[in-house]
C-alpha cells in the first residue's frame, strides 16, 4: 500500500530524529473535534496536516429523506449557536423553488434574528480565543454577556440555543409584545460591554506582541486559497455579502463591512469583534426601519412540493463567512439533494500554509483566528 | 446573576455542626478511650517526681495547667515542631490553602462569577478539602513506558524541595526551622532543583507533551535563575550578609525596596516565571500542550505537586518580604500582656478555672513582640501573594522566544544596573558599614 491511500498520520514517513510528530486532538483541550497532526522540529511547525471529520452526521444525507419542513430542525445543528445564520439560506432556496413572497415584516425580523445570532455565536468563539490564549478572564466575559442576546432570543423563540425560528414563507411566530424597547436596551448594554473588551483584550501588549505578524495570510494567498468571511475581510479583501450580494432587507441598511490590511492572526482576531458592533449598529437600524404590524408568514400548503426538476443555490454572511445552501428538487416533497457549503471548511484550507514555519506556541491563536467550527465542517 | 443555594437554612446548618459534634464525642468514647486506656496499661510507666505515672495521674496532667504547660513548652522548643508546625511546613500550608481560596475566589469575582460556592455552607471554604479527597480517593495511573521509580519520585521530591525552600525563611525573631548563615546560598541551592524534578517528572513520563512541557520548563527555570540570583545580590552588597534572619533584622528602620526598587522588580518578574503562574504559565500552556509536565500525573500524585507548587508559592512570597520588605519588622500594634495573667494566670470560663504556669511561655516563647512580628509578617506575604495572583486575570500567555528575550536580555540588564546602584549607595557611604545602618 502506497502512502496515498493511507489515511493522515499512518502514512509512512522518512525517519528524522529531529522531527516529532504531535497529535493534538481529537482528546486535547485545544483542538474541538478534529485532529492536528502536527509535526515539530524543535519549537517550530515543519508541517501540519489538519484531520476533520471526527462529528460526521450525515446531515445532507438525511435532508433527503425528509420533507421541507422536517427539515428545518436537524439543519441547524451543525452551528447550534449561530443556528438562524444556518438556515437563512436553506430558507431562502427553499421559498424560491416553491415562489413564495415573504412580507416586510418578516424579513425584517429574519434580519434581526440572523445579527443576534452572529453575536452569539461570535461571543462563543471569542470566549474560546481567549483561553486558547490562557486568558480566563476572556473566557469568562464573553461567555457571560452572550446571555444577553439568548434572552432575547428565548424571548422571540422560545429556545435559548437551537432556534427553529426562520420557516420558508417568513418566520414561526411575531415578536413578542414590547420586544422593541427590551432589545434596544439589551442591546445598547452588550454594545458597551463590548468595547471595554478592547481594554482587557485587544490593547493588551501581550496580546498584541504575540499575534500581531503570526500567521500572516496575504491578500493573493487569501483570494487563491478560497477563504471566507472574517479571514478575508482580514487580508485586505472587502468582501462581505451582506453588502455584495443583499438578501433580504440589507439593500435598505446601511451596512459597513470592516477590512484590516495585515492578515496576523490579530487583525483575523479583531474583525469578528468589529463585526459584532456593526451587527448592534443593524438590529438597531432595522428595529427602527421594522413595518410596526403585519403578517410573518405566508401560510403554506401541507407538504409543500418543488415545480419540477429545478435547483437554487442561495448564501449568505455567517458568522464564519459565506454559507451557501445548493437545493435540487425533482418535484416530490422531498429534496433530490441538500449540499450546505460552509464557511469553516474552507477556511480550514489554509491552516497548514499559516503553520508552516511558525512556533507551536502560536498554534491555538492561528487555529482559532480562522473562524473554525468543527462540528460545521463536518456537517 | 449570584446564584443562592436553594435550601440554606441557619438552624440547619446548626443542627449539621450538633450532630457531628454528637457523633465524634460517641466515637471517641467508643472507641477511643478503650485504646487509650490499653496502651496506658501494656506501656510500663515511667516515675516522675517521684510518684508512678498511671493512667489517673496522666489524666491529672490534662486537668492540670500548672504540669501539663512545662510540657507543651518543651514540646514547643523542639525541633519537630518547628519543621511540622509552625514556621515550617504547618503553617506553610496553611498560608497555601489560603492562598488557593482567595485565588480562587478573587479570580472570580474579577470575571463575574461567584466561584466555590457550595462546600462548606459559607462561600464553598471547605471546596479544597473536597478537592484534596477528590484527589486522595482517584485512581493512580501510570504510564505503561514510563520510567516508574522516577516517576513515582518526582511528585514527593517536588514538595520536598519545597518543603525545605519553606525551612529557610525567617518568620519572626529566632523563629526559623534552620538559621543558616549561608541562608541565601541555600535558597539558590534549593531554587536549583526545581528544574531537575521537573524534567526527572517529565522525562520519565515517557510521553510527549509531558516531554514538551519539561523542556520549556527547563528553558524557562534555568534562564530565569541568573537574574533571579544577580537581583538579589544588591541586598547582600548593602547588608553584607547571607544569613536571612540577619537580612530581615537590618531593615528595622526601612525596608531594602526604597533604595533598590530595581532589584525588587526584577526579582517579582523572576519569580512569577519561576512559579509558572501566567503570563509565564508555558509549562503548563493548556491549549498547547494540554497540561505540560503534569499531564500523565494522576490522583494524589498530581495533588502533591499542587501542594507543592503552592508552598512554593508562599516561600517565594515570603523571600520577597524578608529580602525587600522588612520580614517582620513594623509598628508594634499588639499590646503588652496584662501583667496579673503573666504572672498569676488566666481566669477563664462562667466557673473560675485559674490557669497558672503561664510565665515562662510568655516571656520566652510567645511574647508580644513575636506575636507582632508574625502578623506583620503575615500581612506582607499575604499582600505579595495577591500581587503574584493578580496578573492571572488580566494577562494572556507569553511565547518561549518571548520568554527567553525577556529573560536573557532586559532583566539582567536590569539586575547589573541594580547592583550598580548598590554599589554607589555603599561606596558613597549612604549604607552598609558607617552609614545609615
Amino acid at each position: 500500500m502506497t502512502n496515498e491511500f493511507l489515511p493522515p498520520g499512518l502514512a509512512l514517513q522518512k525517519a528524522d530524529e529531529r522531527i516529532m510528530t504531535l497529535n493534538v486532538g481529537p482528546q486535547h483541550p485545544g483542538s474541538g473535534h478534529m485532529r492536528i497532526i502536527v509535526q515539530i522540529d524543535g519549537d517550530y511547525i515543519v508541517a501540519c496536516d489538519p484531520d476533520p471529520g471526527y462529528v460526521h452526521r450525515g446531515e445532507e444525507k438525511m435532508a433527503e429523506y425528509r420533507n421541507y419542513i422536517t427539515n428545518i430542525p436537524h439543519l441547524e445543528r451543525p452551528v447550534i449557536h449561530d443556528s438562524c445564520n444556518v438556515l437563512y439560506p436553506y430558507v431562502l432556496g427553499v421559498e424560491d423553488l416553491l415562489g413564495i413572497e415573504v412580507p416586510e415584516r418578516a424579513k425584517y425580523v429574519r434580519v434581526i434574528c440572523s445579527e443576534l445570532n452572529r453575536c452569539i455565536y461570535t461571543m462563543y468563539w471569542l470566549a474560546i480565543y481567549g483561553i486558547f490564549l490562557g486568558h480566563s478572564t476572556m473566557f469568562m466575559w464573553p461567555a457571560g454577556d452572550r446571555e444577553l442576546l439568548i434572552d432575547l432570543m428565548e424571548k422571540i423563540s422560545g429556545a435559548r440555543v437551537t432556534h427553529a425560528h426562520f420557516v420558508p414563507g417568513g418566520v414561526r411566530n411575531d415578536l413578542p409584545p414590547n420586544f422593541e424597547e427590551v432589545c434596544l436596551r439589551q442591546v445598547n448594554y452588550f454594545e458597551k460591554r463590548i468595547r471595554e473588551y478592547a481594554a482587557v483584550f485587544y490593547d493588551n501588549p501581550i496580546l498584541i506582541s504575540r499575534t500581531q505578524d503570526t500567521g500572516v495570510l496575504s491578500r493573493e494567498d487569501a483570494i487563491r486559497l478560497g477563504v471566507t468571511g472574517s479571514v478575508l475581510r482580514a487580508s485586505g479583501v472587502d468582501y462581505d455579502l451582506r453588502k455584495k450580494e443583499p438578501y433580504d432587507v440589507y439593500e435598505e441598511l446601511d451596512v459597513h463591512s470592516n477590512v484590516m490590511k495585515e492578515g496576523d492572526s490579530y487583525a483575523r482576531s479583531k474583525i469578528p469583534w468589529l463585526d459584532m458592533l456593526e451587527s448592534c449598529n443593524i438590529i438597531k437600524q432595522a428595529l427602527e426601519k421594522m413595518p410596526k404590524s403585519g403578517s410573518v408568514r405566508v401560510k403554506l400548503k401541507p407538504n409543500p412540493k418543488g415545480k419540477g426538476l429545478n435547483s437554487v443555490y442561495k448564501r449568505v454572511e455567517s458568522g464564519r463567512g459565506s454559507l451557501g445552501c445548493h437545493i435540487v428538487s425533482d418535484g416530490k416533497v422531498e429534496p433530490y439533494r441538500l449540499k450546505l457549503s460552509v464557511g469553516s471548511f474552507r477556511n480550514l484550507i489554509a491552516l497548514p500554509y499559516l503553520l508552516k514555519g511558525e512556533k507551536l506556541g502560536n498554534m491555538p491563536s492561528v487555529y482559532w483566528s480562522l473562524n473554525y467550527w468543527p462540528v460545521e465542517a463536518d456537517r | 446573576m449570584s446564584v443562592i443555594a436553594p435550601d440554606f437554612k441557619f438552624s440547619k446548618f446548626i443542627q449539621s455542626l450538633i450532630s457531628d459534634v454528637v457523633w465524634f464525642v460517641l466515637i471517641f468514647s467508643l472507641i477511643g478511650f478503650p485504646i487509650i486506656m490499653m496502651v496506658l496499661f501494656f506501656i510500663p510507666m515511667p516515675v516522675i517526681d517521684g510518684e508512678l505515672l498511671t493512667p489517673f495521674l496522666a489524666f491529672t496532667y490534662l486537668a492540670d495547667p500548672t504540669r501539663t504547660l512545662p510540657i507543651v513548652q518543651s514540646f514547643m522548643m523542639t525541633d519537630m515542631f518547628k519543621i511540622m508546625a509552625f514556621p515550617g511546613f504547618g503553617f506553610a500550608a496553611l498560608l497555601a490553602a489560603g492562598t488557593i481560596f482567595v485565588e480562587r475566589k478573587m479570580l472570580a469575582k474579577l470575571q463575574l462569577r461567584v466561584g466555590p460556592f457550595y462546600c462548606g455552607k459559607v462561600e464553598g471554604i471547605l471546596q479544597l478539602m473536597g478537592d484534596g479527597l477528590k484527589l486522595i480517593s482517584k485512581e493512580i495511573i501510570i504510564p505503561a513506558k514510563a520510567d516508574k521509580p522516577i516517576f513515582w519520585a518526582a511528585p514527593v521530591l517536588f514538595v520536598a524541595s519545597a518543603a525545605a525552600f519553606v525551612a529557610l525563611i525567617p518568620v519572626a525573631p529566632g523563629w526559623v526551622v534552620a538559621d543558616v548563615d549561608m541562608g541565601l546560598l541555600a535558597v539558590f541551592a534549593v531554587i536549583g532543583f526545581f528544574p531537575i524534578v521537573t524534567i526527572l517528572s517529565a522525562w520519565s513520563a515517557n510521553s510527549k507533551f509531558p516531554f514538551i512541557g519539561g523542556i520549556r520548563a527547563l528553558f524557562q527555570m534555568v534562564s530565569f535563575e541568573i537574574p533571579l540570583i544577580l537581583s538579589l545580590l544588591g541586598v547582600v552588597m548593602v547588608t553584607g550578609t547571607l544569613n536571612l534572619s540577619e537580612i530581615a533584622a537590618s531593615q528595622s528602620s526601612f525596608p531594602w525596596i526604597l533604595f533598590l526598587p530595581v532589584g525588587a522588580i526584577v526579582f517579582f518578574i523572576t519569580m512569577l516565571a519561576e512559579l509558572e503562574r501566567i503570563p509565564f504559565d508555558l509549562p503548563e500552556a493548556e491549549s498547547e500542550i494540554v497540561a505540560g509536565w503534569l499531564t500523565e500525573l494522576s490522583g494524589m500524585m498530581y495533588g502533591l505537586v499542587q501542594l507543592g507548587t503552592y508552598l512554593k508559592l508562599y516561600a517565594f512570597a515570603a523571600l520577597f518580604v524578608v529580602l525587600f520588605l522588612g520580614g517582620w519588622n513594623g509598628p508594634q500594634i499588639v499590646p503588652q500582656f496584662p501583667m496579673e495573667i503573666v504572672t498569676e494566670g488566666l481566669e477563664l470560663g462562667p466557673v473560675t478555672a485559674k490557669i497558672g504556669g503561664l510565665e515562662p511561655i510568655l516571656t520566652e516563647l510567645i511574647t508580644p513582640e513575636m506575636i507582632n512580628g508574625v502578623l506583620m509578617f503575615v500581612l506582607k506575604t499575604v499582600g505579595v501573594i495577591f500581587f503574584i495572583l493578580l496578573p492571572r486575570g488580566v494577562f494572556p500567555r507569553i511565547r518561549v522566544d518571548m520568554l527567553l528575550n525577556l529573560g536573557w536580555h532586559k532583566l539582567i540588564g536590569l539586575a547589573f544596573v541594580n547592583i550598580f546602584i548598590a554599589l554607589a549607595l555603599v561606596y558613597a557611604g549612604v549604607l552598609g558599614p558607617g552609614g545609615l545602618q
